[in-house]
């Protein structure tokens, strides 16, 4: 196969998978989209599968792993729950990012196989030198991300006195090693690029240790974001177009999802990054004085949405963490069986990824046209009997209306604004945030403590 | 005019106007799709599974070729699991009226 004609599969390969993003403006045409994309990436490695074949007949180690893996991604992706989603996201980040760094170590081996002169053009190194650190600092940042989501690592922001500047420092330090690896010459290779690498997976778990919990959302779209940089940097190096076009579009898609789930946050990406929101100086200050709740039961949750026309239900983390999803939607059943309407309400970055929640609802079947955005249903809430809250707890949170307070300028849901609110919570622990939240104290806010699931099901059960 | 352009420079141009593609096909995806967006993008960076081939069919095959067919391996993990998990997910979003005869409880 001539290197015209597989650069022509790939740029077929290359529109599928446009086509297959712009796929995902409705969920009616998501579908087809994924499709679409599975065919560019079936396409892509055809035409590579030839390309080797035509080249070395090497072909064998190849579909060997390709059989492998692909087992394991099936299973993988069959047996994963729906809650887990975002912890799958970011182990899968991790192997793009790997993938990178060695595939960068097999050229920098053995550039021949990658049709590249050996030995390497310095600025083939240098493109080399980018995907390989971007690449490890994906690998490592996503295993630390892993570990936090799927709580196998605390998910407390860890952070120590001087932080930034180690961080700064290693920087250097890798740029150093990365620009002696590329002015090199080709016997003495080896030994920066590895410092380098070393060191670019050490910045890797650094960058996302001080990150809290909440701020998943905007990690995951970062490292989203990182893997198709990576995949980007190794086109560079290996004159590859295929890598370069689908490299950008994942790292542009990634860089636009932070900036949303920023937004949603009212933070800047910096602000995001460098850490330790709960830290913040004031911001524990807030709501010493006691203050007294009103709390309930199920029982009571469950009288007063009986007797509601209007019902909006605000999910969150807490939601997620207690796999209520099909629970609320037996709830909401028997709700709307009486003739009461439920819609739901999503704030953008409720739960640990962009969408986590609207995932989860669709999981339990609840129709996609119940279930809005935050700036579509934010003036329903006045007109609004019940709002139900379910584990979230800043995003509701009334003090972003006030100056001052330190998530000022947040958009939330305005929860507050219903004529009566239920909260559940398993405990009055502040949010994320680390702020009080005055809804909870307000004179026609209810609180239900328990396990959300356990206290949908009983005021699923006494609602007659 | 394009004679004596360096290589390296188309490749910038695709670049450039890939990300472009990029930002403005994903500011249209709706914010309900966002996790399949993230997940489907990340099957998408599993086209490093390209790269990672030509790594694991070097004409003389040694140990650079097994670091290969580690990528491979994982690259594929990504890419098989990354479309599955998509389309699974995004069965979810039917609507539900075609569904048929599913036991559907009222």
């Amino acid at each position: 196969m001539s290197a015209d004609q597989v650069a022509l599969w790939y740029l077929i390969a290359s529109i599928c998978f446009i086509l297959a993003l712009k796929g995902l403006s409705h969920p009616t045409t998501a579908r087809r989209g994924n499709m679409l994309g599975i065919i560019g990436m079936a396409i892509a490695v055809l035409v590579t599968l030839a390309l080797v074949f035509s080249h070395t007949k090497n072909v064998g180690y190849i579909l060997g792993g390709i059989a492998i893996g692909g087992v394991i991604g099936a299973v993988i992706a069959r047996r994963v729950q729906m809650t887990q989603m975002p912890e799958l996201v970011a182990a899968f980040h991790s192997l793009v990012g790997m993938a990178a760094v060695l595939i960068a170590i097999a050229a920098i081996h053995d550039p021949g196989a990658f049709s590249l002169p050996v030995p390497l053009p310095t600025g083939n190194k240098l493109e080399l030198f980018i995907g390989t650190f971007i690449g490890a600092i994906t690998f490592s940042g996503s295993v630390i991300a892993f570990g936090k989501l799927s709580g196998k690592i605390r998910s407390a922001p860890v952070v120590f006195r001087g932080q930034h500047w180690v961080n700064l420092l290693l920087a250097l330090a890798m740029v150093g090693f990365g620009i002696g690896f590329f002015l090199s010459p080709d016997e003495s290779k080896w030994s920066p690029y590895i410092v380098m690498t070393a060191i670019a997976f050490v910045l890797g778990v650094l960058i996302i240790i001080p990150i809290g919990g909440a701020d998943m959302p905007v990690v995951i779209s970062m490292l989203n974001s990182y893997s198709g940089w990576a995949a980007a940097g190794i086109g560079f190096s290996l004159n590859n177009p295929m890598l370069i076009i689908a490299g950008s579009l994942v790292g542009s898609s990634g860089a636009i999802l932070s900036y949303i789930m920023c937004k949603a946050m009212n933070r800047s990406f910096f602000n995001v990054i460098l850490g330790g929101f709960g830290a913040e100086p004031g911001s524990a200050a807030a709501g010493t004085e006691q203050k007294s709740v009103k709390s309930g039961s199920a029982d009571d949750a469950a009288f007063l949405m009986g007797n509601a026309e209007r019902v909006i239900i605000v999910p969150g983390y807490g939601l997620a963490v207690a796999r209520a999803q099909h629970a609320v939607k037996e709830m909401a059943d028997k709700l709307r069986d009486k003739g009461i309407e439920v819609k739901y309400a999503i704030h953008p970055v409720a739960g640990r990824m962009p969408g986590h929640m609207n995932v989860l609802l669709a999981e339990a079947e609840v129709p996609y046209d119940q279930v809005f955005e935050m700036d579509d249903i934010n003036g329903e809430f006045g007109t609004t009997d019940i709002a139900l809250i379910l584990g979230a707890n800043d995003v509701v949170n009334p003090l972003a209306e006030e100056k001052g307070s330190a998530i000022y300028g947040m958009p939330i849901l305005e929860a507050h604004k219903a004529r009566n609110v239920i909260v559940n919570k398993r405990s009055m622990a502040a949010g994320y945030a680390g702020l009080d939240n005055p809804l909870f104290y307000m004179d026609k806010t209810m609180m239900v403590f328990g396990d959300a699931k356990k206290i949908v099901e009983e005021i699923t059960k006494a609602i007659d | 005019m394009t004679t004596g352009v360096d290589p390296i420079v188309f490749y910038l141009i695709i670049f450039v106007l890939a990300i472009f593609v990029g930002y403005h096909v994903v500011w249209s995806v709706t914010p309900a799709l966002h996790t399949p967006l993230m997940s489907v993008t990340n099957a998408i960076s599993a086209i490093i599974l390209v790269g990672a081939m030509l790594a694991a069919g070097p004409a003389i095959f040694d140990w650079g070729g097994w670091v290969g067919v580690v990528a491979v391996v994982m690259a594929s993990i990504n890419a098989f699991g990354g479309f599955l998990v998509t389309q699974r997910m995004l069965e979810m979003f039917k609507k539900k009226e075609p569904k048929i005869a599913a036991p559907e409880k009222k």
